[in-house]
């Protein structure tokens, strides 16, 4: 009847899980107690879980985002912990399984439930609106795609308490995650999460696809687009053209562990080579979906705090155009070691290291950019300005590993680690945060709190150099990753330092919590009553902060890259026009919501075997889509009048900001 | 900007939702696109393994050539039938729409029930899936083939059942167009299907 | 960010005065890892002709032209500069023209299959990937070693690797370049060290549980050392036949070392085909070179220094 589940699947003889466990479920407790305390339980449902409005669905992946943030963070702080301790004669506080349930775990949990869905919920709240566009090309399908990265995380929390995580590493390299070599339902969990969450991502990218081709203002040419708006582009045809080869991969891999199929087994003809090529032809692409868009970040806050248009738009279109085509050569990179020829390993070896050319074309222009400009501080740009250098360093690095000799030593060590974290933490996440920062007060309506901002940032940055300069030196002291416990004392001592860095990071993302406790408390004084809060120079600060449903009263009418600065130079912008009409806008539905949780529940039923629920969970979600095709009543109208007075409170609060500047 | 502009423009297709079907045409044509990378995935996987007999069967001893060639020649039609249904949704003839829409079914079931058949007879002479390499990746490409035209067999009858109660709205009209596109693609596939797994397989 | 840099500054030099000794990829005993520390050094000092600036100017920009400053010059609409995008384009494009000549170059002569050419025969070892140890096979001294692995200095050593389980990777990071092994396949491997010592040797591909203990010795020694431990080896009470090599395969941690006086002839042969395809249908051994080749789609010639 429940297939493998029974209680043995709760981890009781693991105090350490059952902490994380039990306080998990205590959080969760409170917040639904407060939940009916407040009664909210009617506002959640109709306002956020029902919600197809592009900027609610945004707000729920970041929210989404932050909340798996804390657990990959908790989970690298376990790790560093136990590598500071576990040298020589001490075997640390982590059995190995435990370890190696964590830094998988890790892994999978920042690519694909922190940066994912940080970036798509930027591109949420913002792309609608830099376009001048009233939604994204297909809402419902919104709501769906986040409801299903959802239900991909929450299973991935789940793990925690009944079962266990993979063991595999997050890329789950076969044969290791065979049913041979992998019983368990750690690497079933792993599966899931992973292809549950990737076809969401896969709606998404066709969403935004379409949304950016089809939806822009009139006079927006491509050519016009603002860069954040190029990027996310190139990011959706990286995405569309790149999971479904995920897809494909982890499902092959469940044939192999479900129906003892022969795809990358050791026996029978199986062939492990291929998984491994299989998956970074998706897992390369991937470091650029979620790169692009943060380039795309870095470059509307740089343009923004100096007070000046981006320097080199076109090379910059260019250069985001070159990376999205290389990124599909490359991906034999990540495993130059495998024995291939010379030959095959130079053409990989050079591929990678063109994209250094347009990688180095952006960093250049985000300096020309500051140049004779007038650079303010705010938090944002601090986030910016410490990427630059920092990336550039983290790019070296890259072409010693992009060079096959030199990768024939350095491949798997903590060298390399120290390498894509250099990419990933100054590259992505950095600008997730700025771009956080940015644009939270279009978002919510008030101004984050600079003075803990500017701590948070410093946290960060110092922990990370903290974190991983040692692992580099690491890295050229032969030492391999994810060990559990190793006897070379000459590691130990860059080890623990990388611990403390760990310690300075979570003082930063301590101060992030209290930033945001802090601003909304003080959200009065903080508001953003102008809409317009930075100087901004894209279409989406033309508007209220936070907009209204609609978005736009009116379309605008582009005429620059930087439409809404030369709005306001010409003064076209804030101007009042002569009447409203009516507005069409999509209606709320659980239907998106329903259809997370059902594929959770699914993923569920699957990975415990219990055949009965999986079928009836996928009869659901088959009935939802049948029904919810069928049906034509999926907008209502926002009258006119409606339109007129959300206007008017727009005009006098414009007016009011007025009188008290 | 002007208020005479402001006015034209929101009359215009720019308010996101004045043109629905174009959107979705163009959508679909992104998923189909997606659902191509994803065969061709597994046609590579089948070209590296799918010489992997590990002992077991070969292509040579497995398949019944005029057998397949029968179950392409039904979906083959059931591509034209499916064009006609087009045809007549131009034309606004909600009768042959339903007919051929029908007999479109009728082919993709039979096609279906043939590729059962088969795979229900290989599984009984013991050239099961965990066999060998080879075999796991003949299942897996033709089986997925398979699964996509059964949930066109759904959407048929979704369909059918659309045009009986809602008759041929723009809403329907669209549907039915990307449900071509889908059909047609399926055929395309099977094409190479036919062509990699069977033709370059007993050759 | 001084603050950063002086702290940088200071892990460099505890770096340093802890000893380069621990650096082991800036301190090789073999011509194999001395080729690969050059590409190292080469790739960073190429680029650092772009880093370089590119710190310069992101401290020195943000200083410079700061709001809070009164008199920088302000151009609010400077956007574009042919001269300036030619040189954003041209400088990385012709470093990365050198880099490639380089990867070229390094690339040939480091391909880990390539015999290294001293006028010595070279020594051949037989590795294979067990859960979680290694098997050394020395094919023409009938003997074997597990978790050791011992061999002269100064004459070649020529290496055929597979792994019994998933997939790992072999490494000496003194001596150079590592290696997969994976089950059913066979890599190669040829390393070379230039003076007796003992180098720490692992696996460097995560494989499971007992992956952190997958560790060997790689001693290299004198030629008459040498044979005195082949010596030594031969006097072992235990051989490693089939049964045996069964009682070995299963997994254990943290394995001791392990010496055996004989071995089943073709043992490593016999665990390729094991996990290889059909005589009949293939050929027993699917080397990793040309099937790799072949999933990549790609048409190359097999390479020469390719012998099975």
């Amino acid at each position: 009847m429940l297939g493998k589940l029974s209680l043995s699947a709760i981890p009781l003889h693991d105090p350490i899980v059952m902490g994380a466990v039990s306080g998990s479920i205590l959080l969760g407790l409170v917040i639904l107690v407060l939940i009916t305390y407040f009664r909210l339980w009617k506002p959640l449902w109709t306002d956020w879980l029902t919600s197809v409005d592009h900027k609610k669905i945004g707000i729920m992946y970041i929210v989404l985002a932050l909340v798996m943030l804390l657990r990959g963070i908790s989970d690298a702080i376990m790790m560093r912990a136990q590598q500071a301790m576990a040298a020589g004669a001490s075997q640390g506080y982590l059995p190995a399984d435990h370890f190696n349930q964590i830094f998988s775990a890790h892994g999978t949990i920042m690519i694909i439930f922190v940066a994912m869905p940080f970036i798509v919920g930027l591109m949420n709240i913002v792309i609608p609106l830099q376009i001048g566009s009233r939604d994204v090309a297909y809402p419902y399908l919104n709501a769906v795609s986040f409801w299903l990265t959802a239900a991909g995380a929450v299973l991935v929390m789940v793990s925690l308490g009944l079962g266990e995580f993979s063991k595999a590493g997050w890329s789950g390299y076969a044969p290791l995650t065979e049913q041979q070599y992998s019983p368990g339902t750690g690497v079933d969990y792993w599966l899931w999460a992973f292809q549950i969450a990737g076809v969401g991502s896969l709606l998404t990218s066709i969403n935004f696809l379409v949304t950016i081709i089809k939806m822009r203002a009139p006079g927006m040419t491509l050519m016009r687009m603002p860069i954040f708006v190029w990027t996310s582009l190139c990011t959706a045809v990286l995405m569309v053209l790149s999971f479904p080869v995920l897809t494909a991969a982890l499902g092959l891999l469940t044939m192999d562990r479900y129906l003892g199929m022969h795809f990358f087994t050791n026996t029978l003809g199986g062939n492990m080579m291929l998984y491994a090529n299989l998956f970074w032809i998706w897992g390369h692409p991937e470091v650029y979906i979620v790169i692009l868009p943060a380039f795309g970040i870095y470059s509307e806050v740089v343009a923004t705090f100096s007070g000046k248009p981006l320097f080199g738009y076109t090379s910059m279109v260019w250069a985001t155009a070159a990376i999205m085509v290389l990124s599909f050569s490359v991906w034999v990179h990540h495993f130059f070691t495998m024995g291939a020829s010379p030959a095959v390993n130079i053409f990989f070896g050079i591929t990678t290291m063109i994209i250094a050319v347009p990688t180095g074309v952006k960093i250049f222009n985000w300096l020309f950019t500051m140049y004779r400009g007038r650079i303010r501080f705010a938090t944002p740009m601090y986030w910016t300005a410490a990427f630059i250098a920092t990336f550039a360093v983290g790019g070296m690095a890259g072409i010693l590993l992009a060079s096959p000799a030199s990768d024939y030593v350095l491949h798997n060590s903590l060298f390399l680690i120290a390498h894509f974290h250099n990419m990933l933490i100054p590259g992505a996440l950095f600008s997730y945060l700025a771009g956080f920062t940015y644009w939270f007060p279009k978002a919510m309506g008030f101004r984050l709190n600079e003075k803990w901002g500017r701590r948070a940032f410093f946290g960060w940055l110092i922990g990370f150099y903290l974190s991983f300069v040692p692992l580099y030196i690491l890295g050229i002291m032969g030492m391999p990753r994810r060990m559990v416990h190793y006897d070379n004392l000459a590691w130990h001592p860059y080890l623990i330092v990388a611990a403390v860095g760990a310690a300075v990071i979570t003082f930063g993302v301590a101060c992030q919590l209290i930033q945001l406790a802090v601003s909304i408390k003080e959200r009065h004084a903080a508001r953003d009553l102008t809409g317009d809060p930075w100087g901004g120079r894209t279409l989406e600060w033309a508007i209220a902060s936070p907009p209204p449903i609609y978005n736009f009263a009116h379309i605008p009418e582009i005429r620059d890259i930087d439409a809404f600065m030369e709005m306001k130079e010409n003064g076209a912008a804030y101007r009042r026009p002569e009447g409203y009409t009516d507005i069409h806008m999509p209606k709320n539905t659980g239907a998106g919501f329903i259809n997370g949780a059902l594929a959770f529940v699914f993923g569920f039923a699957m990975i415990w075997y219990i055949w009965w629920l999986a079928i009836l969970c996928a009869l659901g979600i088959l009935v939802i889509m049948i029904v919810r095709a069928a049906d034509d009543d999926t907008h209502y109208t926002v009258p006119a009048a409606e339109v007129a007075r959300i206007e008017n409170q727009r005009y006098q609060q414009l007016a009011s900001a007025a009188a008290s500047a | 900007m002007t208020t005479e502009t402001l006015t034209i423009e929101t009359s215009a297709a720019h308010d996101g939702h004045a043109d629905p079907t174009e959107l979705q045409i163009f959508g679909f044509w992104l998923y189909v696109l997606s659902d191509l990378v994803l065969f061709a995935t597994l046609f590579a996987t089948y070209a590296v393994l799918g010489r992997n007999y590990a002992g077991g069967p070969t292509p040579k001893e497995m398949f019944d050539l005029p057998y397949v060639f029968g179950e392409t020649v039904l979906l083959l039609f059931s591509s034209a039938t499916c064009g006609l249904a087009i045809l007549a949704v131009q034309a606004h003839r909600k009768d042959r729409v339903w007919i051929w829409l029908a007999i479109t079914f009728v082919l993709g079931l039979a096609f279906v029930g043939m590729e059962l058949r088969e795979f229900s007879q290989l599984i009984l002479e013991g050239h099961r899936p965990e066999r060998s390499a080879f075999l796991s990746s003949f299942f897996t490409l033709v089986g997925t083939h398979g699964a996509h035209v059964t949930a066109g067999l759904i959407w048929i009858m979704a369909m059918i059942m659309q045009v009986f109660t809602k008759g041929l709205t723009p809403a329907v009209q669209s549907r039915l167009l990307r449900f071509s596109l889908f059909w047609h693609f399926l055929d395309i596939v099977w094409v190479g299907v036919f062509t990699v797994v069977y033709l370059m397989g007993v050759m | 960010m001084r603050f950063l840099g002086s702290g940088i500054a200071a892990l460099g030099v505890t770096a340093l005065l802890s000893g380069c000794d621990h650096l082991l990829l800036l301190n090789p005993k073999g011509p194999i890892g001395a080729e690969e520390r050059f590409v190292l050094i080469a790739a960073v000092v190429l680029m650092l002709i772009v880093v370089i600036p590119v710190a310069i100017m992101n401290i020195w920009f943000p200083w410079r032209y700061r709001a809070s400053r009164s008199g920088a010059a302000y151009s609010p609409k400077w956007a574009t500069s042919l001269k300036l995008e030619v040189v954003v384009w041209l400088v990385p494009a012709l470093i990365v023209t050198a880099l490639s000549i380089l990867v070229w170059d390094t690339t040939h002569r480091l391909d880990p299959y390539k015999p290294i050419d001293t006028g010595v025969k070279p020594v051949r070892i037989e590795a294979v990937s067990l859960d979680w140890k290694w098997l050394f096979i020395y094919p023409d001294f009938n003997i074997a070693a597990v978790n050791k692995l011992v061999f002269p200095a100064k004459v070649p050593l020529s290496f055929r690797l597979t792994s019994a389980s998933v997939m790992t990777s072999f490494f000496i990071p003194q001596l150079g370049s590592q290696i997969y092994a994976m089950g059913g396949m066979q890599t190669q491997l040829n390393l070379l060290a230039d003076e007796p010592g003992t180098y720490a040797g692992q696996n460097q591909q995560y494989s499971g549980e007992g992956y952190a203990g997958m560790n060997f010795k790689a001693i290299a020694t004198s030629r008459e050392a040498f044979e005195d431990w082949i010596a030594q080896a031969r006097q072992s009470p235990e051989t490693l036949d089939l049964a045996r090599y069964e009682q070995l395969e299963a997994p254990s941690e943290n394995a001791p070392v392990m010496l055996f006086s004989g071995v089943q002839p073709g043992l490593f042969d016999t665990v390729l085909v094991k996990y290889g395809m059909s005589m009949q249908t293939q050929p027993a051994v699917m080397n990793s070179r040309s099937h790799d080749m072949e999933s990549h789609g790609m048409q190359m010639k097999p390479n020469t220094s390719e012998k099975n």
